[in-house]
């Protein structure tokens, strides 16, 4: 059984304390709504892309502990990064957190504190809405679910 | 502090009753509290559906053999327990169904079909259970009816005054619960019922949290419907139950087609089964229905007003005890209410709190209980909710504020 600090580790939250880019980005370039109709979790996600790269990277919502810190730091990885990069790690980040919990898995620097949600498998869709939020903005889709 | 114990009413010979209760969660005695969502089930329920399918296991309403005869007198038998736990007039006012959705469901359609045309309306609650609401919505959009919803204000409780302004010429059914999932709040069903009717509006009273907290009179509240499940009545899943006035359901049209609620069938026409097998199309869940009837048999044993006056006492302590916690804000404070203690608390999100709780042995709900509308109103995207039933201690609700103890040190 995990133990309630894998899932409540001190980085997310901090993050949850305090959001990172949580804010209306007004020059986005892309926009998607995500939403988790289990818990009612909303989340917008807003990206300034430019030309390849992403530029810039905000978002506003409601949502418990793991999905608000899963956004802030997601905003954070990807902030600088290119389009293709981001999706690659939307793959990654997806392959870590369903992977079963007794498998290793990739290390993904700040990302890995979010590993520990595997030991809750109603949590998983937690950690996951921003990151299905972001795929969807960036594939200009304007909603997003986790179902 | 002393323990008040109602007279009559042993909730330790209650608990015993339930060998789920002697299970654990995480490691730990499980403290159940998602009463509202289903309630556990007593031996004698469990061994009732065993013995069925060990002795008398054969199809109802059909066989002359001797186990189909005494397979349909259980059946019917299960449908008397109904009548009388409901005091329904009639054995035929009753309707076994799947669940208390299908109830409403098999009323949108029956009812609805042949009394609600173009431009007419229907007036629910604003504390309802989406079960009590999509089906309504599903209906206007079919015959191009409206629905139309009464308030409620911040204890939620229904706003009488403003429900019966909502009320007209063109209102054909109102559909309102008898107690919130959400908030606790029993409704003024009787005052509902008389209102309506003297506006000439039948009534559907969606009892499926009321049927377990309180003794319900289908004639004393003269309802035209009202909506029970099995599940929550400390029964098996997969049984519901739709009460209808005789007068009412006489006249309707058929939910679903089938074997069992046809009189004949040609390939020109088919004629209809009397009440109430009319609304009983397929082999039905036969052991759901012995197993519901054991249960009626259970609460009945036990005395549903002493389990009530038990529940109150613990529904005053746990508020007390809840309400006593830093941060916490208690959701639903109707005066009159019943077994539901939903609340947020500060700076942590519902879920948060259902799965550290969980981490000790608690079990509650979060989320938006099927009822976003009433988490609308509130202002609030979820929340967590204990609900208690009759074998629930005060214990349960001390082990409930330790959990959320630990929420705030995680959340420090």
């Amino acid at each position: 059984m995990g133990d309630l600090s894998d899932l409540y580790q001190e980085v997310i939250l901090d993050h949850n304390r305090r959001p990172r880019n949580f804010r209306v980005l007004e020059q986005a370039s892309h926009h998607a709504e995500g939403f988790n109709p289990l818990c009612g979790d909303r989340l917008n996600l807003f990206l300034a892309i430019d030309g390849d790269v992403i530029a810039d990277v905000a978002f506003q919502g409601s949502g418990c502990a793991i999905s608000k810190a899963s956004a802030s730091l997601m905003t954070d990885a990807v902030k600088g990064q290119t389009v293709g990069a981001a999706q690659s790690l939307f793959a990654r980040f997806h392959q870590m957190v369903t992977t079963p919990p007794d498998r290793a898995v990739e290390d993904l620097g700040k990302l890995s504190v979010f590993a520990g949600v595997r030991e809750f498998p109603v949590r998983v869709k937690c950690a996951s809405l921003a990151w299905h939020t972001l795929k969807a903005a960036l594939e200009r889709n304007e909603k997003a679910s986790t179902e | 502090m002393t323990s008040v114990v109602a007279a009559g009413f042993d909730v330790a010979q209650v608990r015993a009753d339930f060998p789920l209760l002697r299970r654990q969660a995480r490691g730990r005695p499980l403290v159940y509290l998602d009463n509202a969502a289903t309630t556990q089930k007593p031996q004698v329920v469990i061994d009732s559906i065993t013995r069925y399918y060990t002795e008398i296991n054969a199809n109802v309403h059909r066989g002359v053999h001797e186990l189909s005869e005494v397979a349909t007198e259980a059946y019917e038998g299960a449908r008397v327990k109904v009548r009388v736990f409901f005091n329904a007039r009639e054995t035929r006012e009753i309707v076994f169904t799947r669940n208390a959705t299908e109830s409403i469901n098999l009323v949108a359609h029956a009812y609805g079909r042949q009394h609600v045309q173009k431009d007419d309306e229907v007036v629910i609650s604003a504390m309802e259970h989406h079960s009590n609401i999509v089906p309504w919505q599903l209906l206007c959009e079919r015959q191009g009816a409206r629905l139309r919803v009464a308030p409620i204000d911040d204890r939620g409780e229904l706003m009488l005054d403003a429900f019966e302004a909502l009320l007209g010429p063109r209102t054909k059914l109102v559909a309102i619960t008898h107690m919130s999932n959400a908030l606790g709040t029993i409704t003024p069903a009787a005052e509902i019922v008389r209102i309506a009717h003297a506006h000439g509006i039948p009534v559907l009273l969606d009892g499926s949290q009321a049927a377990y907290h309180m003794p319900v009179d289908v004639q004393a509240l003269d309802c035209d419907f009202y909506a029970a499940t099995g599940h929550k009545l400390y029964g098996p899943t997969g049984i519901g139950v739709l009460y209808g006035k005789a007068s009412v359901l006489t006249d309707l049209p058929p939910f679903l087609g089938g074997g069992d609620m046809i009189a004949s069938v040609t390939f020109e026409k088919s004629t209809w089964n009397v009440l109430p097998y009319k609304f009983e199309a397929g082999t039905p869940d036969i052991a759901g229905a012995i197993g519901l009837g054991a249960a009626l048999d259970y609460i009945t044993s036990v005395g549903l007003e002493n389990a009530a006056r038990h529940e109150q006492d613990l529904l005053a302590y746990g508020t007390e005890a809840l309400t006593a916690i830093p941060g916490i804000r208690m959701i639903g404070t109707a005066a009159h209410k019943a077994s539901i203690l939903s609340f947020v608390m500060d700076g942590v999100h519902p879920h948060d709190i259902g799965t550290i709780v969980d981490r000790e042995g608690v079990a509650i709900r979060t989320g938006h209980h099927c009822a976003q509308p009433v988490m609308d109103r509130f202002g609030v995207p979820a929340t967590a909710r204990a609900s208690l039933a009759m074998y629930n201690t005060r214990d349960d609700v001390d082990a409930l504020v330790r959990a959320l103890g630990r929420v705030r040190e995680v959340f420090a």
